[in-house]
């Protein structure tokens, strides 16, 4: 029994490495004199987050430049290989749905406090109309969406509350 | 990490493959002493640790050391089992083994990491290190070394990929020592506890990708389990089946792949969606339940068009007489001057009128053509089969839409979370699509915000209530009054048909009345409507239902008209049959008269010249056409001038008018969803009930709705702004199928009692000469089936017969509709239930403090055991590495698997549980878990650790 699903993870992990070949190509693209071309020496180098949102996945993304400050190890958005391959994988459709979970909190967390509070969602939902709804239509949304997921009463999405309503969203990872 | 040595004697027990185990070796020089193993080269090693600690080798045990020093670390627990007693190794062996592997692979990996570069060069070595042996089995660990090739290999290759990190791997696999004689009895037990140690590292594989684990860490662990598993699958020998294995999974995922771009195929096969989504994206889901509704009706009219030209028109055209070789097919002399004329072939006279379009052209051959093709036959069951396609059609769109539906809105518990945080699509690539998509999620949010406030709305209901009341009187007034205003004005016609002096006005009345009625009253309503300040939604229901109300008038006349009309025709035809009849044997007389000739046949008269009745099915057919062109040229003359030169000229003149005029009066025009739906639902009505009298409507239908298709969502895009309030239309359009179907329905009625009752003409359409058109039936029963289908069918339409199957009908229609009730009340309770749960889950999770004090009191009390256990490990030590060289392999090793199937059974998942159990849990640290198989660990645990212990006493 347990072997298709051993078996699964060794594709998997081809997979893995064959779009790890594929992504440093597009890496590298990115700023081709910043990022050299052999990493078997594990070269230090970071692309500065101007450079990544301008890729097409994420050029009309309006979250775009919250994905990748969230998935940089320092916070402003330099990525560094791994992170970048770290992104995309997160990103890829074949990444689970738990994963996805903590990674859209973390995007949806603008100030990172680990809490999705009210004006995290002022500027998700901003961002998502491009600022079209009057500022009371704001006020209720978000007072709506935290009052539907909010569960422990502290005004505030957790990461728990966020899990919860999310996973049951039928539009989450389809 | 005191216990380094201890812990390191047991990790040994890590498998290892033999494959490549040859090809390695020869790099690995400095252990070909050990390896002995040459035999077991071939064999994979599955024997996991049995071996204790080879001293023997130095060099083996320095590059050890350090893993094992992480090793130790971690494990603990399997270091103080050990010193319990090594008598029995065997025993043991089995958890800490375990749980050496697990530390291995999580800590050798990095530990390693500095080792490796090292020893990169050959790579076997590590292999060498985790085997120590026991007194007798020392030669065997060599072993390991196969393993660390492998990984190496793999590693390497990864590196040169550019990734460091695979190191790792070569580690993970160096820990591993072998002994090479449990190949061989490599028992049930065993088997057994392998795949429990693949099935943790599937876990252990499975969960890391769900780990919020930047991606270095991710890679090491996933290396290492993977690794892992892959060894033991070779031990298992299930590599066999590998590339099969291999080969199933890729099919799998593309499959997979196939399954989704078929889907998007699919979804692109769907005509007009993407017009749709646009549509929907900028007006909201009410604008484009309409073109949904349009896209619909569309589909249904294409197969009615199938039906009525496949096997009415087509035929006729092909195997049918041509035109001009009967009376029924030629223009008559008087009129063939004019047939041609724009302005007569625009009124459906002239070649139009004597053309397959309509009924008349029809010949009532009973077969025709050499296939004997029954077109009278046929040109019944399709006029009645069209009704009964659209009759099943309608009620089972609209069960299979309250099945979807639900019904209005409210789609769950976090309607505004949802779409804030899963509305966006992060597959959007294309700048076009992203506005699309800006734009449906601010209508989307629009439109929940107005079912909120409408939620919130609580003001004076007693106002409202009276205001409602008001509102309707005021609107049944006005509908009552428009009523008798129609029939008054069709009374006044009757008259007036009568009388030749009429004004123009006089002549028009009705037709002047009835659009000043069509114009007036929708905005009345809607005015009127204000007053009840429904939710949109529901306030568009009513709206429709009254215009509904207001156009059946319309029908109404339209009908009645009709009927004169009809009537009329009919007794003109018992005059003309005479005198037809007698004009033709007038022409014979007089051909034989003249040329004086009995014998001869005179040649038939000219097919123009017969006199002929008036064909009242044609004529009512030329109607409907009339009728429904000159709704199709109304329509679109309105949205021409109403919405696309409003929309210029509110646009252009703007630069140059004293007021705004985008802002201000006349502004752009909004989408008018009851009047295009209701347009669209009256429209369809005329065509069921024309399409018996004239097969061509169903075409000109099509083109129609097509053409309105585009049209259309052109306006609506280039000339309309977003309502107001922008609303969402309920899910399922049912309250659009129940207009239609009621339209259907009362369209139904004049058909079918023109096709009992009325006598066809005499000398036009499929059914001339016969007393009833349904008469074709009978005559294809009696001449075409076998007599006693024929009987059967008298039995059938005996009323005996029939009584007791209507009855039967209207119970099974009681019974499943309150069956259907109480399926309604069943599911209330359970949306009741689940709101409860829900609410209650909310409560509980507030109160989570407290309850969180209490459990933590709890624990405080508990004897806390995790103190003492830690001394006794110690002390173990020497005793430990004593008694492993004085067990005896193979004895121990029947054993060992005995009892390491037991402990497999019991313990599923001892190596990943144990770290966790001694982090400090969520559970604070007075309760520290540790060691009482009692309070806190849950039953895997606590027994994994129960057996951790149990040693010891020996």
């Amino acid at each position: 029994m347990g072997n298709k699903q051993t078996i699964f993870t060794d594709e998997q992990l081809d997979a893995y490495q064959v779009r790890h070949l594929q992504l440093h190509g597009r890496y590298h693209e990115l700023a081709p004199h910043l990022v050299p071309m052999d990493y078997t020496k594990d070269p230090d180098c970071k692309l500065p987050l101007a450079l990544i949102v301008n890729m097409p996945e994420l050029k009309e993304n309006p979250f775009r430049n919250r994905i990748v400050e969230s998935f940089s190890e320092d916070g402003m958005g330099n990525l560094s290989f791994n992170e970048f391959v770290d992104m995309f994988s997160v990103l890829s459709e074949m990444a689970p749905r738990e994963l996805k979970a903590i990674y859209a909190f973390k995007i949806y967390d603008f100030n990172v406090d680990n809490y999705l509070c009210k004006e995290d969602l002022e500027k998700t939902l901003n961002k998502l109309t491009k600022e079209e709804l009057t500022p009371e239509e704001v006020e209720l949304v978000c007072q709506k969406a935290i009052e539907e997921a909010d569960l422990d009463g502290d005004n505030k999405l957790s990461f728990a509350d966020f899990e919860n309503m999310i996973t049951r969203a039928p539009d989450f990872l389809r | 990490m005191p216990r380094k040595r201890d812990v390191s004697s047991d990790d040994v027990g890590i498998e290892i493959d033999g494959d490549l185990s040859d090809s390695d070796d020869g790099a690995t020089q400095r252990r070909t002493n050990r390896r002995q193993a040459a035999g077991r080269g071939g064999a994979r090693a599955r024997g996991r640790g049995k071996k204790p600690a080879s001293e023997d080798e130095d060099e083996d045990d320095e590059e050890d050391e350090a893993p094992r020093g992480r090793r130790g670390a971690n494990k603990k627990k399997p270091a103080k089992k050990r010193g319990g007693g090594d008598d029995d190794d065997s025993e043991d062996e089995a958890p800490k083994r375990k749980r050496g592997g697990a530390a291995n692979k999580k800590k050798g990996g990095k530990a390693q990491d500095s080792d490796d570069e090292d020893s990169d060069a050959g790579k076997g070595k590590k292999g060498k290190k985790g085997g120590k042996k026991g007194g007798k089995d020392e030669e065997e660990d060599s072993k390991g070394k196969k393993g660390d090739s492998k990984g190496k290999d793999k590693g390497k290759d990864k590196d040169n990929d550019k990734k460091k990190k695979k190191k790792k791997d070569d580690s993970s696999s160096d820990s591993n020592s072998n002994s090479d004689e449990e190949e061989e009895s490599m028992s049930e037990g065993e088997m057994a506890r392998l795949m429990e140690e693949v099935e943790e590292k599937k876990k252990l594989i499975a969960t890391i990708r769900n780990k919020p684990w930047r991606m270095k860490r991710r890679l090491t662990h996933l290396k290492e389990a993977q690794q892992f598993v892959d060894k033991f699958e070779g031990a298992l020998g299930k590599g066999k089946g590998r590339k099969w294995y291999a080969y199933k999974v890729m099919m799998t995922k593309k499959w997979i792949k196939f399954q989704r771009d078929f889907e998007n195929f699919r979804t692109a096969c769907i005509p007009w969606e993407r017009k749709i989504k646009e549509v929907e994206s900028h007006f909201g889901s009410s604008v484009a339940s309409y073109f949904i509704f349009l896209r619909w009706m569309y589909g249904m009219n294409l197969v009615l068009f199938g039906f009525t030209f496949g096997l009415v028109v087509i035929p006729e055209v092909l195997m049918g007489l041509p035109y001009g070789s009967i009376p029924r097919k030629t223009v008559p002399r008087a009129e063939q001057a004019t047939a041609q004329d724009y302005s007569v072939l625009m009124d459906f006279n002239g070649y139009c009128k004597y053309s397959v379009l309509f009924y008349g052209f029809y010949n009532n051959q009973r077969t025709i053509g050499l296939l004997k093709f029954r077109l009278p036959l046929s040109y019944l069951m399709v006029g009645i089969g069209t009704f009964g396609y659209s009759l099943m059609v309608v009620i089972r769109t609209m069960a299979k839409n309250a099945d979807v539906g639900g019904g209005d809105g409210d789609e769950g518990e976090f309607t505004f979370a949802w779409k804030m945080f899963t509305s966006w699509d992060y597959l959007i690539g294309n700048s076009e699509t992203a506005d699309n998509k800006y734009a449906s999620i601010t209508t989307s949010f629009k439109e929940s915000i107005v079912d909120e406030q409408e939620n919130q709305k609580d003001e004076n209901i007693h106002l409202r209530r009276f205001l409602r009341l008001l509102a309707n009187v005021l609107i049944t007034c006005s509908l009552g009054g428009s009523g008798y205003l129609i029939y008054f004005v069709v009374k006044r016609s009757q008259e007036f048909a009568s009388r030749d002096d009429l004004s123009w006005y006089e002549k028009n009345e009705l037709e002047i009345i009835m659009s000043l009625l069509g114009l007036v009253c929708p905005p009345l309503f809607e005015t009127i409507a204000e007053l009840e300040d429904y939710h949109p939604r529901i306030a568009l229901k009513w709206q429709l239902g009254r215009i509904f109300a207001l156009f059946l008038g319309n029908l109404y006349t339209f009908l009645f008209a009709l009927f004169d009309e009809v009537n009329t025709k009919l007794e003109e035809e018992e005059s003309i049959k005479n005198a037809s009849i007698w004009a033709m044997k007038e022409y014979y007389a007089n051909y034989t008269r003249l040329l004086n000739d009995t014998e001869s046949t005179p040649p038939p008269m000219d097919p123009s010249d017969v006199i002929r009745g008036p064909c009242w099915e044609t004529a009512v057919g030329v109607e409907f056409v009339k009728l429904t062109v000159s709704d199709i040229q109304v329509s679109y003359l309105t949205i021409l001038i109403g919405d696309f030169a409003r929309a210029v000229i509110v646009r252009f003149l703007n630069y140059c008018w004293c007021w705004d005029l985008e802002a201000g009066f006349p502004s752009y025009g909004e989408f008018d969803i009851s009047g295009n739906v209701l347009g669209l639902v009256f429209n369809q009505g005329m065509i069921w009930m024309g399409a018996f009298y004239a097969p061509g409507l169903v075409g000109i239908n099509v083109l129609r709705l097509l053409s309105s298709m585009y049209y259309q969502c052109w306006a609506v895009m280039a000339t309309n702004v977003p309502h107001e309030r922008v609303f969402k239309a309920s899910k399922s359009n049912n309250f659009y199928m129940g207009l239609l179907l009621l339209i259907l329905f009362l369209s139904l009625l004049p058909v079918v009692y023109t096709i009992m009752t009325l006598p066809p003409s005499f000398d036009c359409g499929p059914f001339s000469g016969k007393p009833k058109m349904f008469d074709v039936i009978m005559e294809t029963i009696e001449l075409d089936l076998p007599a006693f289908l024929g009987t059967l069918f008298s039995y059938a339409a005996n009323p005996g017969l029939i009584i007791p199957a209507v009855l039967l009908m209207v119970l099974a229609i009681y019974y499943l509709n309150s069956v259907s009730e109480a399926y309604q009340n069943s599911n209330m309770e359970l949306k009741k239930k689940m709101q409860m749960a829900r609410d209650e889950e909310k409560n509980r999770r507030n109160n989570t403090d407290s309850t969180n004090q209490v459990m933590k009191d709890l624990e405080d009390l508990l004897p806390n055991r995790s103190l003492a256990p830690p001394a006794p490990p110690e002390p173990e030590k020497g005793p430990e590495q004593e008694a492993k060289p004085t067990k005896m392999k193979p004895g121990s090793a029947g054993k060992g698997v005995n009892l390491q199937k037991d402990v497999a059974l019991a313990s599923p998942n001892p190596n990943v549980r144990g770290p966790v159990n001694r982090a400090p849990g969520p559970r604070g640290p007075g309760g520290m878990p540790g060691p009482g198989p009692g309070p806190g660990p849950g039953p895997g645990r606590g027994r994994g650790r129960g057996r951790g212990r149990g040693p010891p006493p020996r």
